[in-house]
């Protein structure tokens, strides 16, 4: 049997892009939230939860850079153009964000404001790959495989509302990490703003949806023609179902659920997208077989994704494990491993 | 001259690209020392070994941090600003990348995280094997991304098909003319840049008095690499200058600002000025036979000069004639400082002859400053195409506008300088600070107990006091 190379590719990059956003999620999370712990030791906390794994989250926002060059380079050379702006901010604020890590723990009179960088690059990230995400689903204009839009395009007020839908979103993974992650007075604050913070995905999610419908008859048409919408059903019924687990998991003081089902509700989330633009690559006319690249680069960088990326995904996890468990005491944190 | 989106755009690059390589070399080098740090440790259970390796990861963490960063940066610029060159070249140039991340990338930061904060949580051999595979992860990530940089140079193994570049044989696309010359120069610069860091921060720490084994043997270490290494990599330099008079010899007409085809012998203008507009080389010293000595191995080897390519296919001269004379005056210069080394050993005199120790410590961002250099040479070089003789630069840039490309550089300029300043400072700070000298390694007496004493109670400067 013969695979279809555009299929196979455009799946791994959607899987490669839901790793990235689940695991630099929750730790864009924390920075989201950061700000509304005063307690030092609070702090201290929260980011050695993830320290040891950061870069290593980061690196899939670098290998979905790679491998959308490699297997779809219009797409590379038209979407990345058309959010000219937003993703030189979105750089910009993951270089505060990631130096501020390394150079936080070892600042005095400054650390405040390293903290602050921390914050304020993890705010700027989240936001601007929100309205990145917003501006792809709302359609890039591509005329014989070069952008043509304007400079501002990627600006309208669904863009903007998809970049604090994603605030939201990474808040909410954040505060289920740490529901896991940590014990004491601090769980139990994070215990607290689960299911607030649920509450406000879920009717983002709702009207990210209405929106996308109401204005793209395209995307109505994908989720309502038809029989479409029984096959479609389960996605929103589950995202109902998982709310609702986690607020039943918050009340039980389940410590490992509501991350759990945070994650399942994100790939929800992410499934209706993808349901509401397949097979378009870029909304609303570039699809998949017209973005790719040719036979022979996607099956050569395909052998290497297929051996390696188990590989890695083995090997990521094992980390994972070495600094598993509850965060207790801030001194094994950051800087002070030796 | 106005600048346009054209030339922000290759500024922007430039500017980007060559803080980021900083960065990786850094990584790349000290990864190494600290594989061999950990190594002789667990071998010789030697107390000094491990401080030194403590030290020297505390470096290594900032460097690499900062590395990632700068780097996911260059994974996106190509697509914002290069649009053109993605379209065309995405073909082979994605592929590479790919492979890049996944071989060399998450190996890095799968095992990072062990390395830095994994002491005591796993094994000892499980420690050292996590550092084993963060440096071989440098060393996949220079053989890949260097294999795209040198088919941009030497492009073999593809057919344009539609306007596209396409692989034909991957074999010949990675495995490219230049390719082995550019991997060991620079994976050797990157050792070089590494023990420069290492030798100078020992020699500071030396003129300041401290003679405790964790400083007296960074700073041996560091010499004996050097002494290996600056002959060796003069060497590679000089068949790679072989290997580039043969596949791009405008570039080498324009390193050496020649003009004319000299026949019977080539000479070498050792200094002068060479002029795009009129196109001599002004106040050339010259040396008669030197030039054909150099690059063809043989005393009247002819060199085609800059007046046999048209006008339009020429590098720019002034800037590649200057950086090529930077790199190649700092590597003999580096030469030279080893040998001294060599002979200081006698009698022990290298821990206690100041004016050498002033020398390295000197001598200290020289590994940098020639990678640099060694970079725009042959980068600007490749002048005025992205892939070499396939593609112009001009039909390689993003459909943005000059204000676009401006403001955009701009928020780079500002971003870098304020936290690859800050990662670049307290990296100084931590080696002004010096590996940590157990009681137990330290000598019966120091020469300067006051200086001594000093040195042993600072611990852990803030990087902001």
């Amino acid at each position: 049997m013969v695979f279809d190379l555009p299929t196979v590719w455009s799946v791994l990059i959607a899987a490669g892009i839901f790793l990235y956003v689940m695991l630099d999620g929750f730790d864009l999370g924390i920075g989201l939230l950061l700000p509304f712990f005063e307690n030092a030791s609070d702090q201290e906390t929260m980011l050695s939860t993830v320290a040891p794994v950061w870069d290593g989250n980061e690196t899939f926002l670098v290998l979905g850079g790679a491998a959308l060059f490699a297997a779809f380079p219009v797409v590379y050379s038209t979407l990345l153009p058309a959010n000219y702006l937003p993703l030189v901010l979105m750089l910009a604020g993951l270089i505060f964000r990631g130096a501020a890590f390394e150079l936080r723990a070892k600042a005095t009179g400054t650390r405040h404001l390293w903290g602050l960088a921390f914050i304020a690059g993890s705010v700027q990230a989240s936001f601007c790959q929100g309205v990145v995400l917003g501006s792809l689903l709302q359609g890039i204009t591509i005329t014989e495989g070069r952008f043509t839009g304007g400079a501002f395009d990627w600006l309208s007020p669904f863009s903007v509302f998809c970049g604090l839908g994603l605030l939201v979103t990474y808040a909410t993974l954040g505060c289920a990490w740490l529901i896991l992650r940590t014990e004491g007075e601090l769980q139990a604050k994070m215990y607290a703003l689960m299911k607030p913070i649920c509450a406000v995905l879920l009717i983002t999610m709702l009207v990210i949806s209405g929106w996308t419908v109401l204005a793209q008859p395209a995307v109505a048409a994908r989720w309502f023609d038809g029989h479409n919408f029984v096959y479609f059903a389960p996605v929103p019924l589950l995202v109902l179902l998982s709310v609702f687990g986690i607020f039943r998991a918050v009340n039980r003081q389940r410590d490992r659920m509501p991350f759990a089902l945070s994650l399942l509700l994100l790939f929800l989330g992410y499934s209706g997208l993808v349901i509401s633009i397949w097979p378009n690559i870029v909304p609303p006319s570039l699809t998949i077989w017209q973005a790719s690249s040719n036979h022979s680069s996607q099956l050569f960088a395909l052998v290497g994704v297929l051996i390696i990326l188990p590989i890695v995904l083995c090997y990521s996890f094992m980390q994972y494990r070495v600094f598993r468990g509850k965060v207790r005491d801030t001194r094994q944190g950051y800087s002070d491993g030796h | 001259m106005t600048l346009d989106a054209l030339h922000l755009a290759r500024l922007q690059f430039a500017f980007t690209v060559a803080v980021h390589i900083i960065f990786p070399a850094i990584s790349i080098g000290l990864a190494g020392f600290l594989v061999v740090l950990e190594g002789a440790w667990l071998k010789t259970r030697d107390g000094a070994y491990k401080d030194m390796y403590f030290f020297w990861s505390k470096v290594f963490a900032v460097g690499f941090g900062m590395g990632v960063v700068s780097g996911v940066v260059m994974a996106y610029e190509f697509g914002t600003n290069w649009a053109g060159f993605s379209t065309v070249a995405g073909a082979i140039t994605g592929p590479l990348l790919t492979y890049e991340v996944l071989t060399a990338f998450f190996l890095e930061a799968g095992f990072l995280g062990v390395m830095l904060f994994g002491w005591g949580r796993v094994g000892e051999r499980a420690h050292f094997f996590a550092t084993l595979m963060v440096a071989t992860g440098t060393l996949i990530s220079t053989f890949w991304i260097l294999a795209s940089n040198s088919f941009m140079q030497t492009p073999q193994g593809y057919a344009i098909v539609d306007g596209k570049i396409v692989p034909v044989d991957w074999l010949k696309v990675i495995f490219n003319p230049s390719f082995p010359f550019r991997l060991a120069h620079m994976t050797v610069a990157s050792y070089i840049v590494a023990a420069f860091l290492v030798a100078a921060c020992g020699a500071y720490q030396l003129a300041r008095g401290r003679r405790d084994l964790p400083v007296k043997r960074s700073f041996s270490m560091a010499l004996w690499m050097l002494v290996v290494l600056t002959p060796v990599q003069i060497f590679i330099g000089d068949a790679h200058g072989l290997n580039t008079r043969e596949y791009q010899p405008a570039k080498i007409a324009g390193i050496e600002g020649l003009w004319e085809t000299e026949h019977g012998g080539t000479s070498l203008n050792l200094v002068g000025l060479p002029d795009m507009e009129t196109e001599p080389t002004r106040y050339a010293i010259k040396v008669p036979h030197l030039g054909s000595v150099i690059l063809t191995h043989s005393w009247d080897g002819e060199i085609k000069g800059l007046k046999s390519f048209p006008p339009e296919d020429r590098p720019y001269s002034p800037i590649i004639f200057w950086s090529f004379r930077l790199m190649a005056g700092l590597g003999v210069l580096m030469l030279l400082m080893s040998l001294v080394g060599l002979v200081l050993r006698r009698g022990g005199r290298i821990y206690e002859t100041r004016w050498f120790q002033y020398w390295v410590f000197c001598m200290g961002p020289s590994g940098l400053l020639a990678l640099i250099a060694g970079w725009v040479t042959t980068e600007v070089g490749r002048q005025p195409w992205t892939v070499y003789g396939v593609l112009r630069t001009v039909d390689s840039a993003s459909p943005l506008d000059a204000q676009q490309v401006g403001t955009s550089l701009l928020t780079f300029v500002i971003v870098y300088l304020l936290v690859f300043g800050t990662g670049v400072f307290y990296m100084l700070k931590l080696m002004k600070q010096g590996p940590a000298a157990s009681d137990a390694n330290a000598p019966a007496k120091a020469p300067h107990p006051a200086l001594e004493r000093n040195a042993l109670t600072r611990a852990n400067v803030a990087i902001d006091r």
